[in-house]
């Protein structure tokens, strides 16, 4: 850690014009911005804005034990309260600790104001002490980044940031501010407007194209709604609830966008895609009218691209034109945010009269496909099912739980077997997969929403991802229920070793596990076992009762279950492989 | 697959021209040329990136390019009318009888000699890159001593910018 570079003077509060320090710009700023919560680890280049964090109590920082934690913390915090997420780390080792949380946020077009610290303007450039290249090594994985040369620019910079990471298609923002622009000192306004000529999201669709959309869904004889993480980051799901029902159409999500339609309602198929539902998969592959909102046509979703939905007309609304026709040629393209597009598509299917055409005979073909039972998986009285362990959570929550979950098999199952009847409430890394995230995320949720239960399902690999964790939980009383669907397998890799490496176990075994239960309670936290199916409910009921603690459940699972139905990579979505 | 001209206004920042060329080679976009200098106005740059690609491709290059925060405008100027041109500055061995050949050439290319010395000319030509190619194809390969283009600079015909 450097020394601190220059002392500072006390600003005398009776000046008219209010001349201030960066660091202390940086927490007035957040505070003006309305941030209450930033997750962050601190170092050298950020220590003037920790020194100025500390002085006062609007803004508080949660002290992680990883910086990967934090941008994985900030980034849930915006995923369970729509609100951008901000995490704080210092220069080199910080910036580049953060980068996977970074990437996470990215793929997912999750909105985060991520503030680095960086050497001494003077040294930029010299491989001084604790210095990468952090706008170089985040400019791939950001949606845009800023280098603070001068504190002159701090508060516009800032601004700027926080309306570049939650307007349009959302993303992280990266702010990079040298060490001695924090020392340094200007006058302190928090600008009202943003200016940037090169950057005008498009919110209103156009409506002629809306016409257009909705007059194929009422000419459809089997139309399918495919919906995304757009219906969830816009906020507009009980408008797309209210479009949906009023056409009477079948509706599957993505993996980002479960909870954007009640999971309970008659009409939801369950997810598509490659972990998705049988009766998902079908209509997807036999409708005639494909409504995509809010999501990218992402590969794991489509399969083989030459043979997705061969039989249907495409509408796609998405407020990045980029994501139009990327993958898939659409028929009917709209630009526009979901939230405005949404509410003139249920004015003008209210005016065209639309939702009194019968679709019966798809509806009956559905239910066909949904006899197939296609989660179907038996409990025994000897080994417990991961399965089950994921639908005894969801009853004894009665589904009201925010979860969380890290990457693999139990991420499947959890997204398969909770039924989220809300948005917001279910929160995974879809898009780069990162393993660690579940943890973390948990804490962003659970320091958002202290009332509401926060369950993290992890695997016991991703849970040694960011184990480290558990000691943050234990500073913030945190009181998370993690649920651990413990395989002693990589399970993901291990079922693909299963299909399509004929059988070659390589690196999959997890050995020389930690004692899970120990391991949380040499943490301060609670550890509870259940080796047999029996123990299941008895364990999650008691983890619940501890309404203010830690526990951790280490659930001992059928090591070699598998996630079906499963769409081999590069297979149609009609090529399943079912239990 | 067709070749583009594509123009880009993006604000004069450092930083920007990384931002397109992190695009072209992340999403594995084709580029042949891409040359950028300030414009009259000093905070925007001119940006002309000469690429190939498929319809489909091209879409997205251009959604991509727009998607970029410090881009201002993008504009494919192969949809219209448009003139390229591009400067070579070309240095070759001049010797005895070669010299009063190369000097034939240079002329016919409208191309004007800038620097002399007793063994060597260093030829200026500007002119859409079929062009200096041809001219490059004229010259016999062992007179070359050294070549530097400019890389494509375009502009829409007409009296309107784009
Ligand atoms: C192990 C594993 C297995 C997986 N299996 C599956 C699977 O079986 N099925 C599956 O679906 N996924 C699966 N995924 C997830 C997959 O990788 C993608 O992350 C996911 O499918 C993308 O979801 P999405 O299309 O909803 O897009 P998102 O990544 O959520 O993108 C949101 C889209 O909405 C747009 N948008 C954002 N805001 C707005 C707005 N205000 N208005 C309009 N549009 C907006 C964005 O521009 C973007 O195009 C899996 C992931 C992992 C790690
Ligand atoms: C950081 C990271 N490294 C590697 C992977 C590849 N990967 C995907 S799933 C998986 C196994 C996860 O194991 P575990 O957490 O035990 O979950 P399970 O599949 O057994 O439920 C791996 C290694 C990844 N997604 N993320
Ligand atoms: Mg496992």
């Amino acid at each position: 850690m450097s020394a601190p570079t220059q002392t500072r003077e006390r600003t005398s509060s009776s000046t008219e014009t209010e001349e201030l320090t960066g660091a202390e710009i940086v927490v007035r700023a957040l505070r003006d911005e309305g941030v209450e919560t930033v997750f962050g680890y601190p170092g050298g280049a950020v220590l003037y804005i920790y020194d100025e964090l500390d002085k006062q109590e609007a803004v508080q920082h949660v002290l992680v034990r990883h910086e990967q934690a934090a941008v994985h913390a900030a980034d849930a915090y915006s995923r369970s309260t729509g609100k951008v997420g901000v995490a704080l780390v210092t220069s080199g080792p910080g910036a580049t600790n953060a980068v996977t949380g970074i990437a996470t946020a990215y793929m997912d077009s999750i909105p985060l104001v991520v503030i680095t610290g960086q050497v001494p303007v003077a040294l930029i450039g010299n491989d001084a002490f604790q210095e990468v290249d952090t706008v170089g090594i985040t400019r791939p994985c950001t949606k845009h980044n800023f280098l603070v040369r001068d504190v002159n620019e701090l508060a516009q910079t800032i601004k700027t940031a926080f309306y570049l990471a939650a307007s349009g298609r959302p993303g992280p923002v990266l702010i990079d501010i040298p060490k001695d622009v924090t020392a340094k000192r200007c006058r302190y306004e928090y600008p009202e407007k943003v200016q940037l000529r090169s950057y005008k999201p498009t919110v209103k669709g156009h409506s002629g194209q809306l016409r257009k959309a909705l007059q194929l869904i009422a000419n459809a004889e089997r139309p399918l709604f495919y919906t995304g993480g757009g219906i969830i980051l816009s906020d507009s799901a009980a408008e797309l609830t209210q479009l949906v029902r009023r056409c009477d159409a079948p509706i599957t999500n993505t993996l980002m966008g479960l909870g954007g339609y009640p999971a309970s309602d008659r009409q939801f198929l369950g997810m598509l895609g490659m972990h998705g539902t049988y009766e998902a998969n079908m209509a997807v592959q036999h409708c005639d009218v494909l409504v995509a909102l809010g999501a990218r046509f992402d590969d794991r979703v489509t399969g083989n691209l030459s043979h997705f939905a061969p039989h249907a007309k495409i509408i796609h609304v998405d407020v990045d034109p980029a994501s139009i026709s990327k993958n898939v040629k659409v028929d009917v393209p709209v630009v526009g945010d979901l939230c405005s597009v949404l509410r003139e598509m249920n004015e003008l299917a209210e005016e065209m009269g639309i939702g009194d055409g019968s679709l019966e005979r798809w509806w009956a073909q559905i239910e066909e496909w949904r006899q197939r039972d296609c989660l179907h998986y038996t409990q025994t009285d000897t080994i417990i099912k991961p399965q089950y362990v994921v639908q005894k959570l969801f009853e004894l929550t009665a589904g009201n739980a925010i979860v969380t979950s890290d990457v693999g098999q139990h991420q499947m199952w959890a997204a398969q077997f909770y039924g989220f009847d809300r948005p917001r409430r279910w929160i995974n890394s879809g898009g780069l997969g990162t393993m660690g995230f579940g943890l973390p995320a948990a804490m962003g949720a659970q320091m958002a929403e202290p009332q509401s239960t926060v369950v993290c399902v992890t695997g016991e690999g991703s849970i040694q991802m960011n184990i480290q964790e558990l000691s943050t939980c234990q500073q913030y009383k945190l009181p998370i229920k993690v649920a651990c669907l413990n395989n002693g397998y990589l399970g993901m890799v291990r079922q693909w070793q299963e299909f399509f490496y004929e059988e070659r176990y390589a690196s999959s075994y997890m050995d020389a596990l930690p004692d899970f239960v120990k391991l949380a309670e040499a943490y301060g936290h609670i550890g509870l076992r259940a080796e047999k199916p029996a123990d299941v409910e008895p364990v999650i009921r008691e983890a619940l009762r501890l309404k203010d603690r830690m526990v951790f459940m280490d659930f001992l699972v059928d090591r070699t279950e598998n996630v079906y139905p499963m769409v081999p990579a590069g297979a149609a979505l009609s090529d399943m492989i079912l239990v | 697959m067709h070749r583009h001209i594509i123009s880009v206004l993006l604000e004069n920042e450092a930083g920007a021209l990384s931002r397109v060329a992190g695009l072209f080679s992340a999403r594995g976009y084709n580029i042949e040329a891409m040359t950028v200098a300030p414009t009259h106005e000093a905070s925007v740059s001119r940006m002309t990136i000469l690429t190939q690609g498929s319809e489909e491709i091209m879409e997205q290059v251009l959604k991509q390019l727009n998607k970029l925060v410090e881009v201002i405008r993008v504009h494919d100027l192969s949809e219209g009318p448009h003139i390229e041109r591009e400067l070579m500055l070309i240095k070759v061995h001049a010797v005895g009888s070669d010299r009063e050949e190369v000097k034939r050439l240079a002329d016919i290319f409208r191309g004007r000699i800038i620097d002399v010395t007793d063994r060597s000319y260093t030829i200026e030509l500007t002119g859409t890159g079929e062009k200096l190619d041809a001219f490059l194809h004229a010259l016999d390969p062992g007179m070359v001593i050294e070549v530097v283009r400019s890389g494509a600079s375009a502009i829409s015909r007409g009296a309107k910018s784009i």
